[in-house]
């Protein structure tokens, strides 16, 4: 499907692309991936290893292991190309989708799960990742980004030409996102002070049951100059493109010359969460036509044909196969929530009122357990 | 006529009654027309009423309740569905700035004959942002009014009239229930929006309760049975304006008052119900009122939810509490 025939009547925007979903490199006169065979190979063991999470985490719902799951099948290339733009002191603010950059930002993929099997709320030290949590509350973490971004531009980590310092910022969000005003405030923010951060819409054409062209009269990435920022537009299912469009916006940011907005065009392959039916909303062969877009094999045809050994795809099969075994096993293990414990994290100073609700609830079970027992 | 059907079926009937009855009333909301709601609320109203009348809109909830707004200035009734509980903040600023105030402001020549559908509540093992109870942040907003439903033939009716009041109505589903059946009397005169309804007649102590924590309550009347205890049960139904004046009744009988919601505690609906209780039936009062709520928390993930949210067992403590003292 030509993701533009959703705009009826609005100009053409291409689309950045670098390889084809049969596997050719092409050239773009603007964008280019210098990566090796190497730095490709090691691309697609994130793309194979984030499709094994989500495949993975969508067994364990449909076993009743976890409440919800929302799956991010087809949009790895997106969150892997673009995530692994990233250096490791820039910062990312994701929604809730985005499964392969917390694997990029070498968050076990097992801390994922806790939240969709209703144990905890969060999942990791954002801190240790630089990578805040998911945020379900659509478009709010634009703005956490831009605020973030004008923190690095206040303590002078922008533009000095030293790049362990020079650092930038990544928001995350859907098509449907930019309805809310949450993000056409970021966006006019961050341009107005030239913050360090790219927006990084994921276009995966669905708000749930609602179509794009329901969300935006424009292609998403025409509303960048409204704002007075550049706007790209990139083969979401591309992760050469995907890698080498997000690179330049965070340079680019890092080099003090403002935000940029990315809009990936991708598909959702998958529903929405699971507890969605996407037959609902859209018929099979539009998912059909996306199956032959798939952001893995074209990869996979690419290095193939540049001569990958057949180990490399073997070894890394029994690498995702033990990703499995480990995310099935630490599923399990995850501890069951503790009511009391949750009373000392309502704040970081507690309160007396807080304590007393927290003992009258440990008395009450207590008296309860003594009761059963 | 009675028909035994689902809370979800029996709003979506209401809902299509009001829409056939009058046709300046819309339904709006994110995934309503074509996926009915990601509860079914709205189901197939798109396909008879067409997308003009039943629309899918941006995923922007300010823009929601303002567009809605402005239609009430042509004359429509909007309908917006805010798809759950924890969503209803971005529209918080047009809900309590512009929703309820411009009646007033005009001084009675604008009307918002708004009504702000909420899913609210847990127990249905959600993640977060999709188990609270915001109904005190509305209810303390003056001019907006709140009600709750809590069964099948009280959300039939309830969402018709909530249609049909010139003012802004604040309709709190509570979600937990969407799934249960009732009979539906489709035919009987509306039952009353307003006021509240002893659902369960009883002596020995008065459970106040609205949405979600009737059917607990009423368990928990069951429950007590087997200690040869008989309590009474009030629906409060509005909980902005209160009526209370049948738990005021209640409780001078009964001596004893148990107020029950999800709700964290401080500040919830129940400390204004005990207050009014203690100014209206100081010297019925054998004991002072209980409350039985939620924990001032943010909602726990869902696998702790069995703690913080009032079960039988807490309300049935509650009871022997005051009836012990
Ligand atoms: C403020 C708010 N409103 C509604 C929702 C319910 N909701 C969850 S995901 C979603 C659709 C989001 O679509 P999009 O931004 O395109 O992201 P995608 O899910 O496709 O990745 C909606 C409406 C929400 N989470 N937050």
């Amino acid at each position: 499907m030509n993701p533009l025939t959703s705009h009826p009547g609005t100009p053409e925007v291409p689309l950045v692309q670098l390889l084809t979903p049969t596997g050719q490199r092409v050239e773009n006169p603007d964008h280019d991936f210098a990566g090796d065979r190497a730095e490709i190979e090691s691309l697609y063991r994130d793309l194979v290893m984030t499709r094994r999470v989500d495949t993975e985490a969508f067994a364990l719902q449909r076993h009743g292991e976890l409440g919800l799951w929302p799956p991010a099948l087809g949009q790895e290339a997106a969150q892997v190309g673009s995530a692994r733009a990233l250096r490791p002191h820039d910062f990312a603010f994701p929604s809730y989708r985005e499964h392969g950059v917390a694997w990029c930002r070498g968050v076990d993929p097992a801390q994922l799960l806790g939240v969709y099997r209703g144990s905890e709320m969060g999942g990791w030290d954002p801190a240790d990742h630089q990578l805040a949590l998911p945020n379900i509350i659509i478009g709010s973490q634009a703005l956490h980004a831009t605020g973030y971004a004008m923190g690095l531009t206040l303590e002078g980590l922008v533009g000095t030409g030293d790049p362990d310092r020079d650092s930038a910022v990544i928001a995350y969000f859907g098509d449907g996102a930019t309805s809310e005003g949450d993000v056409s405030e970021a966006l006019d923010w961050a341009a107005v002070q030239q913050a360090p951060v790219v927006f990084f819409c994921q276009n995966n054409q669905y708000a749930i049951s609602v179509p794009v062209a329901s969300q935006s009269r424009v292609p998403i990435v025409q509303r960048a100059a409204g704002f007075g920022m550049p706007g790209v537009r990139v083969d979401g299912n591309d992760v050469l493109a995907c890698r080498a469009v997000t690179e330049r916006a965070l340079q680019r940011a890092r080099d003090g010359q403002g935000p940029t907005l990315i809009e990936a065009v991708t598909y959702r392959m998958g529903p929405h969460t699971t507890s969605d039916d996407p037959t609902r909303y859209r018929g099979a062969a539009e998912v059909d036509e996306w199956r032959a877009k798939d952001p893995i094999e074209r990869v996979r045809l690419l290095l193939e044909a540049e001569g990958t050994p057949p180990e490399f795809f073997t070894d890394l099969q029994a690498e995702a196969d033990a990703l499995g075994v480990h995310l099935r096993e630490a599923c399990q293990r995850i501890a069951e929530p503790d009511l009391a414990v949750l009373f000392d994290h309502v704040f970081a100073e507690r309160t007396v009122e807080n304590d007393q609700q927290k003992a009258e609830f440990v008395a009450w079970r207590d008296a309860i357990e003594g009761s059963v027992a | 006529m009675t028909v035994r059907m689902s809370m979800v079926k029996a709003l979506n009937t209401g809902l299509r009654a009001a829409m056939e009855r009058d046709p300046k009333v819309l339904v709006m909301g994110e995934d309503v027309g074509r996926l009915g709601g990601v509860f079914r609320v709205t189901e197939g109203l798109q396909k008879d009423f067409g997308d003009g009348r039943v629309m899918d809109t941006p995923l922007a909830e300010s823009a929601i309740v303002g567009t809605a707004i402005g239609l009430t200035f042509r004359g429509f009734r909007p309908v917006v569905e805010i798809q759950f509980d924890g969503f209803v903040y971005p529209a918080y600023d047009q809900i309590v700035s512009q929703v309820a105030k411009l009646h007033f402001r005009s001084q009675g020549r604008v009307r918002m004959p708004i009504v702000i559908r909420i899913p609210f509540g847990g127990g249905i093992g959600a993640i977060e942002h999709h188990s609270e109870s915001p109904e005190a942040q509305f209810a303390m907003t003056a001019g907006l009014k709140v009600v709750s439903c809590s069964d099948p033939n009280d959300a039939h009716w309830m969402i018709q009239q909530a249609i049909a009041s010139d003012d802004p109505v604040v309709f709190m589903e509570p979600k937990r229930r969407y799934w249960e059946t009732g009979e539906v009397d489709t035919e009987s005169a509306p039952q009353g929006l307003w006021s509240s309804r002893v659902v369960r007649p009883g002596k020995d102590a008065t459970l106040i309760a609205y949405g979600p924590m009737v059917k607990t309550c009423l368990d928990s009347a069951r429950a007590a049975e087997a200690d040869g205890l008989d309590l009474e049960v009030i629906d409060l139904r509005t909980l902005s304006p209160l009526d209370l004046e049948p738990v005021f009744e209640s409780v001078r009988r009964t001596g004893h008052a148990v107020v029950v919601h999800e709700a964290s505690r401080t500040l919830g609906l129940g400390s204004e119900i005990s207050a009014r209780i203690t100014e209206e039936c100081f010297y019925s009062l054998e004991s002072p009122v209980q409350r039985v709520t939620g924990f001032d928390m943010p909602y726990p993930p869902s696998r702790a939810e069995h703690d913080f949210l009032p079960g039988l067992d807490r309300i049935l403590d509650a009871v022997d509490r005051a009836r012990a003292f």
